[in-house]
């Protein structure tokens, strides 16, 4: 027999039971249905089909994240980052990596520097064609889908002959990345971004100037500049508003500085802008890769600091301070020096951020992730309330709520 | 990346703002809790802090006062940082809360009441977030152990 499922006790306890005015009623959308393009839960009043009032429950994906990190080496963490924003977890690694090497101390390698800015722009174009494919096809959208979901399982594939993994990478080390690029990697490189070029243009031409698309999307889920800021949005969400914020232009890390990009921006923060905003953002981090490509440089792809990086497997074998080295970095972790630091990097859907306390050793007193997900969650009423109830699908997509970096 | 106010903030906030160092390019320093909407006041007028990045706390089992909060500021328009702590006992963890100045601390407000039990005054919305209805305990407390199970739905029987 299985239990009524009116005894089974609500995971939330909603803002309102009441409908505010006569004739309204109180729906509830997810936390798992077809449309809500994650494990996230609305309650909405609706009048009509009106929306007048939200409520957003996220935390059905939380898995304990931060607690977990206090009983792992630094190492250790590596996989876990990963799972934070599962659409592109390259920047995840580098930006947790990099928050480590800030309290050590590291300074990467010239080769590894690059590599990561250009992995990361590389990544940042899986995560927009992903959120833009399936706002796209919410909407029905369905041959747009297909060729930017064709792209990326290019991209997914051609990170695993780098990685070994489709999705979640650990590629990312403290001090640097787990292996160089294999043979004819870069060119297989310059195919797939010249194929993309082919299929996002194809896009444009479907979608941008079509009748049902503009309807949907213009005009629908507007924020403006000071309430995205107020609501602490970042990433495409608040460029989509007019505002030039870019971490990467802003408070350039990793090669940006050397880079020549622009930061494209919206006209008034509605769905079609953010649209836009990641279609543009596609193009320029494309450029961005090409430059890295010209300006790649030979070398090592970790530094040489036995505080972090790991020996040799061949002295690992034939000499015992290498057998030593390799066996403490397992068992005890990387040393890290006391303090705390906050690093931020510009991740695919705004600021990630990671908080990090150590008391030395090899395991961290805190890891805290300020994830952009969770933070556009709780601001996201801003641009469903007011709208049709048809546009929460379209707005919650164009927001691109990633359960893994929100939830945690 | 020049021109950053961090001594013109130091300089107007005087002794409030107590062990003021700058590392890693984020300003931070140490203040009373009650001084909290004083200082955030400052800094968001004039000095245009204007977005809110971050609130969490951090637990020190074996210090009185045993909570560090840890705020984290970011301005759009000196793309500078800055990091306010406190220290709030485990018999009274009560700081203000910033909702009245950002929207966005009204979530991560929630997060972190939920997970280390700080009370935020003023905050009228501290359901849990991303924990449960009913949930008891702070997670992110030291003492609360990792392998602890608190199931809303039962486990079920299973015979074999």
């Amino acid at each position: 027999m299985s239990t009524p499922l009116t005894t089974l006790p609500n995971p939330i306890r909603p803002a309102f039971e009441q409908g505010s005015t006569p004739g309204s009623v109180i729906v509830n959308i997810g936390p798992s249905h077809p449309a809500t393009h994650g494990t996230i839960q609305i309650v909405a009043e609706l009048s009509g089909e009106r929306v007048i009032r939200t409520d957003v429950h996220c935390g059905y994906l939380h898995r304990g994240f931060e607690k977990e990190c206090e009983s792992h080496t630094w190492h250790n963490l590596i996989p876990y980052v990963d799972r934070l924003n599962y659409c592109s977890a390259l920047i995840n690694d580098f930006a947790y990596c990099e928050a480590v090497e800030k309290l050590m101390g590291i300074e990467l390698t010239p080769r590894a520097k690059y590599l990561r800015t250009l992995l990361a722009e590389y990544s940042r174009i899986a995560d927009h064609l992903t959120c833009i494919a399936a706002a796209l096809m919410e909407l029905g959208a369905m041959t747009a889908f297909l060729y930017l979901v064709t792209i990326r399982d290019y991209i997914y594939e051609h990170l695993a002959d780098l990685t070994g993994a489709r999705v979640t990478y650990s590629y990312g080390r403290i001090g640097g990345l787990a292996r160089d690029l294999p043979e004819g990697w870069l060119q297989r490189l310059g195919e797939i971004l010249d194929q993309m070029d082919t299929f996002t243009g194809r896009v444009h031409g479907l979608v941008d100037r079509n009748r049902i698309f503009i309807d949907r999307m213009r005009n629908v889920g507007v924020i403006s500049t000071a309430d995205a800021i107020n609501w602490g949005f970042t990433g495409p969400v608040l460029r989509s508003t007019g505002a030039p914020r870019d971490l990467r232009k802003d408070t350039p890390y990793l090669a940006y500085a050397e880079l020549d990009f622009e930061v494209p921006v919206g006209i008034k923060g509605d769905n079609y802008d953010r649209y836009y905003v990641r279609m543009r953002e596609i193009d320029e981090s494309a450029h961005m890769i090409r430059q890295l490509m010209e300006m790649l440089p030979a070398g090592p792809v970790c530094v040489d600091d036995r505080r972090c990086t790991f020996p040799d497997k061949q002295l690992v074998y034939t000499e015992i301070e290498s057998l030593i080295n390799h066996f403490k970095l397992v068992m005890e972790g990387p040393q890290v020096p006391p303090g705390e630091v906050y690093s931020a990097h510009e991740g695919a859907n705004g600021e990630l951020g990671f908080y990090i306390v150590s008391v030395g050793g090899g395991v961290p007193w805190k890891v805290h992730c300020r994830s952009p997900s969770f933070v556009h969650m709780g601001g996201v009423h801003k641009m469903l309330d007011g709208y049709q109830l048809a546009d929460i699908v379209p707005t919650f997509g164009s927001v691109n709520m990633i359960g893994g970096e929100c939830d945690r | 990346m020049s021109g950053l106010p961090f001594e013109q903030v130091l300089e107007q906030l005087g002794p409030v703002a107590q062990e003021a160092a700058v590392a890693h390019g984020v300003l931070g320093f140490l203040i009373e809790p009650a001084r909290l909407l004083e200082v955030v006041h400052t800094l968001k007028d004039p000095f245009a802090f204007d977005m809110f990045v971050d609130v969490t706390a951090v637990d020190w089992p074996e210090r009185e006062p045993r909570f560090d909060v840890v705020w984290h500021f970011y301005s759009t328009r000196h793309f500078a940082r800055v990091r306010i702590k406190t220290r709030v006992p485990l018999a009274d963890p009560t700081v203000d809360t910033l909702v009245p100045f950002y929207g966005s601390a009204r979530f991560m407000e929630r997060e972190c009441h939920e997970m280390y039990g700080i009370r935020f005054r003023g905050n009228d919305d501290l359901r849990p977030i991303l924990l449960y209805e009913g949930f008891e305990g702070h997670p992110l407390r030291r003492d609360y152990p990792k392998q602890k199970e608190q199931p809303l739905v039962p486990y079920r029987d299973v015979k074999p």
